[in-house]
């Protein structure tokens, strides 16, 4: 593949700026469902409250009831019920608003994941070319999978876990505060103590959790290249071996989970018991408090408050479960932002491809399919617009490349291409074949010269139009789940079934594709697994014919396929090139001798040009390859 | 299929026991502290007996530091038990398909052995590790909080146990509506992620055709599906939530009124109606504990299953009871041989009928067309895959006598689809002969004509090839497979379509070395290029799976329509372009 495949390792779990990044998420969520949001804000805090009423109501029922009715002979229960039907009525708006958010955040949650992928997978296509050379294939599906799932479970459970955990501590504060001050500062000295231990534990447990990602992407790694290979592994009696070394790697993987899963699972007992031992020392404190009738503290506000110790404790108890959710959410949100900042594939085009027709000598721009196209050119200076037919005449002048700005590797290319010629590149692997090819529909940008079509500067059409107008069939051929019928029609989504046949006979597809037991309708899935490479090819072909281009790009396949196929294939590429200005990047003799002009690359330059006599009459670097007399193998 | 998973706990037994009784110790010191705390109100609080309060809060406080031990032991065992499975899982599964035939290997793809290997082997170590703290933990922690309530006041403890038995009744329909939401959920969700695979690897095409809108809304729809499905199951899985509270709540208000009623009574104190509330809400969160462990573990069958098949997956190739562990020579003879990749599902067989007899240093070329099933043939030579019917014998032996390394040492393959592994260039090489010196590697390097690259490089031998072996070229990788199968010094060498990317000259080259320098070594070679195959003593012609032709290439021209074919079609102006190679 060309292009410099840049950093191959897998992102590390760094966040840097924490508090940025949790703000985007909140605005992002608030983007699409502030109104929700807002609902979901309400009932939380109604639930809270409600909550809080049905914990005091403990102390009521102590104080006000039992305590009073113990001194009389005849209780009187009707206050009680009365009392009780109150509670029960907080208890049921409680229920329900805690219901009612956490039905809303579902769709939220999901939604949100929705809009996530839809904006990723939507700017992931606008990306340049580029892009995709320099990002390993897996750490991009990562972002899709990893990455939304951690934020899945931050947006669903931590946030508002978090929202109503902190709303619980003010109101369960508040109300403390209303029933003892001291015995509020012995509890806010305990959760002190408690956020100490927590900050320890998921301190250490984060330390441990990146280790065991790093672990877990060496084990991953090496399992994918072991299983890539595990025929030669067979072949080579290796099985030894490669078993050592995974052990190596899983034994190290090992150790991190179990120490990252150790201090994670400490937390909750650490807490659950300094809950208890703060339930403990309040209790001594309030007794001695109530007994002693120090501020009017009675025993059922001893019974109230150690409730709302309870009430206290737990909040805090689950917002430290989620420091390590939120950690790990945070460093996908990340890398899932940092693709969505990626600044897309820009075009300043305006020059547009539409459909002709010629009245009285003139291109006039048609509505529907005409068969003829032109380029509708927009002067910008005085808006006057010109039509230009599309003849598929390319002209390089002087153009230089590189991947990277500081490594040239196409210096000074000149050619030009005349509507229905067929130019054919030859070279060794590197020397910038694919790259010249890769030029022309603006998958890179070059660094200098100018690259004209049909005399107009290709920087000035719109991308789309310029790609619409070049046809390609590329070297590795790749198709899409679905029909073999759809995957044809990818060439032009316009096209009748009529269409789509014609093109496959065309290409030479439409024998193969009829003995399936499904013809036209049957299945592709997993990039076309079930189909042999000649025929995969063919149905590239076919997607080019369908689209009907007057250029086209073809890059030959290197891969051996039989002769018999390969005649087919060649036949199918014949036909599609006739009357077509075609690029070509050949390895086979017959479409290299059938060129009107013939480019022998080496290193990134020009170095022979002509006929394939010739070149022959050159005795250059041409007949090397010819002869097969090349230097140096 | 749980009690194979089972069998991997292994080494980690001990763990695995221990986590349920520490966390059982946790419990029931989560226990007493509820009734402690009804001591310290009703004797202390309520009789003004400071003594009392300090006294029972002392043991609270102990009761309160062995509950943290029991949780903090629990908390270390279950995280060495549910890793230490995940490290047998994975080590099992790996020492598994080492053991995998070829026709063990074409069953399961690439990337769903890697995702058995990571991401079922974390849900399997999640689920097990809340099964070993949870399981036990949550439904002891109920039954103690329940017998503590009934030791309190019987009358009051039994409105939990109708609570109990209808919340769990609920939850049960619940979870198990939402779990067949989720099975629905999945397999759409590795289809969305399938469909971005797609769009990432074949962006050029997208690009190409400007089919970025359609695909971005044909993606939008996909994902809009899903969101609607999974919608569907967390609306199941969020009711868990409000039937509990509901029952809660309706639990203490039935309580606050009979336990009011039954303290003016005399029957209760305020203490143990405290008690009895703080209980309530053990008995039902454990409940809901409990609810969320069979989730999960509904959720982690499907990666149970997957794991199972891998561990259960018996290879189809064994050692024979004693096996020949000496390869006499490098003949290579085949009986009747019929072969068929699927022959138990009564499979069509590639190859039908195939009689050959090579003789020991023998060179045969193979030609044929795709799906000829040349590379079938040549993988039956060294028991890659067992014939259907005949037999092969090599050396004399039928293969299936033999002790297999000792066999695929003596017959060295280079694969059509062959893969270097990351590292220098003399590890990869001593693949081939892990004791090799310096000197043997140059010397087969020279052979396969890949030391003329490797001198080139800045590292030379030491040079690091990347996984994959992306950074080398075709040709340049072919070489280097074939060096490092002739450090084996194989009685036969097979090379299956191996110079197809290296330039004729190059490929001339190589062959020379081959007649010259290991003479008496058989050598099978699979070519398109009529080039590579018209020098060899024999040529074999195959044809959808049956012998076509076997002779010279002499023999061949004049009597083999298919040979004559290819060798016109080659020499009259449509073969290949040497341009491949020029490094």
């Amino acid at each position: 593949m060309p292009g410099p495949r840049g950093a191959l390792g897998r992102p590390k779990p760094k966040v840097e700026n924490p508090g940025k990044l949790f703000v985007r998420i909140m605005a992002y969520v608030f983007r699409f469902y502030r109104v929700p949001c807002c609902f979901v804000l309400l009932f939380i805090v109604l639930g809270v409250l409600a909550n809080v009423q049905g914990m005091l109501f403990t102390k009521n029922l102590i104080d006000d009831y039992i305590t009073p009715y113990l001194l009389t002979d005849h209780p009187d229960f009707t206050p009680l019920a009365h009392a009780i039907a109150r509670v029960a009525v907080f208890y049921l708006i409680g229920v329900v608003s805690n219901y009612t958010y956490s039905r809303i955040m579902v769709n939220v949650t999901q939604g949100v994941l929705m809009n996530i992928r839809n904006e990723l997978f939507e700017r992931m296509e606008k990306l340049p070319i580029r892009y995709f050379d320099t990002h390993a294939h897996g750490d991009i599906m990562s972002v899709y999978t990893n990455d939304i799932d951690t934020l899945r479970q931050m947006i669903s459970q931590s946030i508002p876990q978090c929202i109503n955990s902190a709303f619980t501590i003010v109101s369960v504060f508040v109300s403390m505060l209303i029933l003892s001050i001291p015995m509020t500062l012995i509890t806010l000295v305990m959760v002190g103590f408690m956020l100490v231990c927590t900050r320890f534990a998921a301190g250490r447990s984060s330390r441990y959790f990146l280790e065991q990602q790093k672990n877990l992407g060496a084990v991953n790694g090496y399992i994918e290249e072991m299983m890539e290979g595990q025929k030669v592994v067979k072949v080579f009696c290796h099985e030894e071996e490669s078993k050592a070394r995974f052990k190596e790697l899983n034994d190290a993987l090992y150790h991190s989970a179990d120490r990252a899963n150790t201090f994670v699972n400490t937390l909750g007992p650490i807490n659950a018991q300094l809950g208890n031992l703060s339930y403990v020392v309040c209790a001594i404190a309030g007794g001695a408090l109530a007994l002693n009738n120090v501020g009017g503290f009675t025993v059922g506000a001893l019974a109230s408050f150690l409730a709302l110790n309870r009430s206290f404790n737990m909040p805090i108890n689950q917002v430290s479960q989620q420091f390590n959710a939120i950690v790990m959410a945070l460093a996908g949100a990340d890398r899932i932002f940092r693709m969505m900042d990626e600044e897309a594939e820009t075009d300043n085009g305006y020059v547009t491809l539409v459909h002709v027709k010629e009245v009285g000598g003139k291109l006039v721009e048609n509505e529907t399919r005409t068969g003829r196209w032109a380029w509708k050119h927009t002067h910008q200076a005085d808006g006057s617009v010109e039509y230009k037919e599309l003849r598929g005449d390319v002209v390089f002048d002087g153009v230089d490349f590189g991947y990277n700005p500081d490594k040239i590797v196409l210096h000074d290319v000149k050619l030009y291409a005349e509507p229905g010629q067929k130019i054919a590149f030859v070279g060794s692997t590197g020397a910038g074949k694919t790259t010249i090819t890769n030029l022309i529909n603006r998958f890179y940008d070059i660094q200098d010269g100018k690259i004209r079509y049909d005399g107009i500067n290709i920087n000035k059409i719109k991308k789309a139009d310029l790609r619409r107008s070049l046809g390609i069939v590329l070297q590795d051929t790749h198709l899409f789940t679905g029909t073999i019928m759809e995957n044809i029609r990818f060439g032009n989504l316009n096209a009748t079934d009529g269409e789509v046949i014609a093109a496959a006979k065309l290409a030479n597809a439409d024998g193969f594709i009829r003995r399936l037991p499904a013809g036209y309708d049957t299945m592709l899935t997993g990039d076309g697994a079930n189909l042999s490479q000649g025929q995969r090819q063919l149905l590239a072909i076919a997607r080019a014919a369908v689209a009907d281009p007057p250029v086209l790009i073809l890059d030959e396949a290197t891969s051996s396929i039989d002769t018999r196929t390969e005649r087919i294939v060649q036949e199918g590429m014949d036909h599609l090139m006739a009357g077509r200005t075609t690029f070509v990047i050949a390895h086979r003799l017959s479409t290299v001798k059938n060129s009107d002009c013939i480019m022998v690359l080496e290193q990134g330059r020009i170095i022979e040009r002509g006929t394939h006599d010739q070149l022959i009459e050159e005795k250059g670097k041409y007949y090397q390859l010819y002869t097969g007399n090349a230097i140096g193998g | 299929m749980v009690k194979r998973i089972l069998q991997e706990v292994k080494e980690y037994r001990a763990a695995s026991i221990a986590t349920p009784i520490w966390m059982i110790v946790e419990v029931l010191m989560e226990m007493v502290i509820p009734y402690l705390m009804a001591s310290i109100i009703d004797e202390g609080v309520e009789k003004s007996d400071m003594g009392h309060i300090f006294q029972v809060g002392g043991v609270m406080i102990v009761v309160a530091l062995i509950g943290l031990l029991g949780g903090l032991m629990g908390a270390r065992y279950g995280a060495k038990a549910s890793t230490g499975l995940a490290r047998n899982l994975r080590e099992s599964m790996f020492a598994k398909i080492q053991t995998f035939s070829f026709a063990n290997i074409d069953k399961f793809s690439t990337a769903g052995l890697v995702t058995r290997l990571t991401t079922d082997v974390t849900n399997i170590q999640n689920a097990y590790q809340m099964v070993l703290r949870m399981m036990m933990r949550a439904p002891a922690s109920m039954i103690c909080a329940l017998a503590m309530a009934f030791i309190i006041n019987g009358r009051i403890a039994s409105i939990y146990l109708i609570a109990v038995i209808l919340l769990a009744i609920v939850l049960y329909f619940i979870i198990s509506n939402a779990t067949a939401y989720f099975k629905q959920a999945f397999p759409k969700y590795d289809a969305l992620n399938a469909s971005v695979q797609e769009n990432v690897s074949a962006i050029r095409v997208v690009k190409a055709y400007v089919r970025e809108e359609e695909e971005t809304d044909k993606f939008k729809q996909a994902s809009g599906n899903i969101y609607k499905i999974f919608v569907k199951a967390e609306k199941n899985v969020i009711a868990n939530m409000p039937v509990m509270q509901f029952t809660v709540y309706t639990c203490i208000i039935l309580i606050s009124w009979i336990g009011a009623k039954m303290i003016v009574g005399s029957q209760l104190t305020t203490g143990e109606l405290m008690s009895l509330l703080t209980y309530c809400m053990n008995i039902l969160m454990n409940l809901m504990m409990l609810s969320m462990v069979f989730v999960m573990i509904s959720m982690s069958t499907a990666s149970m299953e997957r794991v199972c098949q891998v561990l259960n997956e018996e290879s189809d190739l064994k050692n024979p009871e004693h096996p020949i562990r000496e390869v006499a020579d490098g003949s290579i003879v085949f009986q009747d041989v019929a072969f068929s990749y699927h022959q138990k599902y009564g499979g069509e067989p590639v190859l039908k009928d195939i009689n050959l007899d090579i003789k020991s240093g023998e060179t045969i070329g193979i030609l044929g067309g795709t799906g000829s099933a040349k590379t079938s043939l040549v993988n039956l030579i060294s028991r890659l895959y067992d014939v259907s019917e005949g037999r092969i014998l090599v050396g004399g032996h039928d293969v299936r006598d033999y002790d297999m390394e000792v066999l695929r040492n003596q017959v060295a393959v280079v694969l059509q689809k062959n893969v270097l592994f990351s590292g220098s260039i003399y590890e990869n090489l001593r693949w081939g002969n892990k004791d090799a010196t310096d000197e043997e590697c140059r010397e087969v390097c020279r052979m396969a004509c890949a030391d003329e690259f490797i001198n080139r490089f800045p590292d030379g031998y030491n040079t690091r090839i990347e996984q994959g072996g992306n950074n080398v070229s075709g040709g340049q990788k072919q070489r280097l497979c074939i060096a490092r199968a002739l450090l084996k010094k194989p009685k036969i060498l097979i090379l299956d379509d191996s110079t197809s990317a290296v330039d004729t000259a190059t490929d001339a080259k190589i062959r020379k070395a081959f007649r010259e320098e290991i003479p008496g070594t058989t050598k099978l070679i699979i070519a398109q290029r009529i080039s590579s195959i018209q020098d060899a003593d024999r040529i074999l012609v195959l044809d959808d799976g049956k012998i076509n032709g076997f002779g010279t290439h002499e023999e061949l021209l004049a009597d083999n329509e298919i040979y004559r074919e290819v060798y016109e079609s080659q020499t009259g102006g449509s073969g290949d372009f040497d341009e491949k190679e020029a490094d």
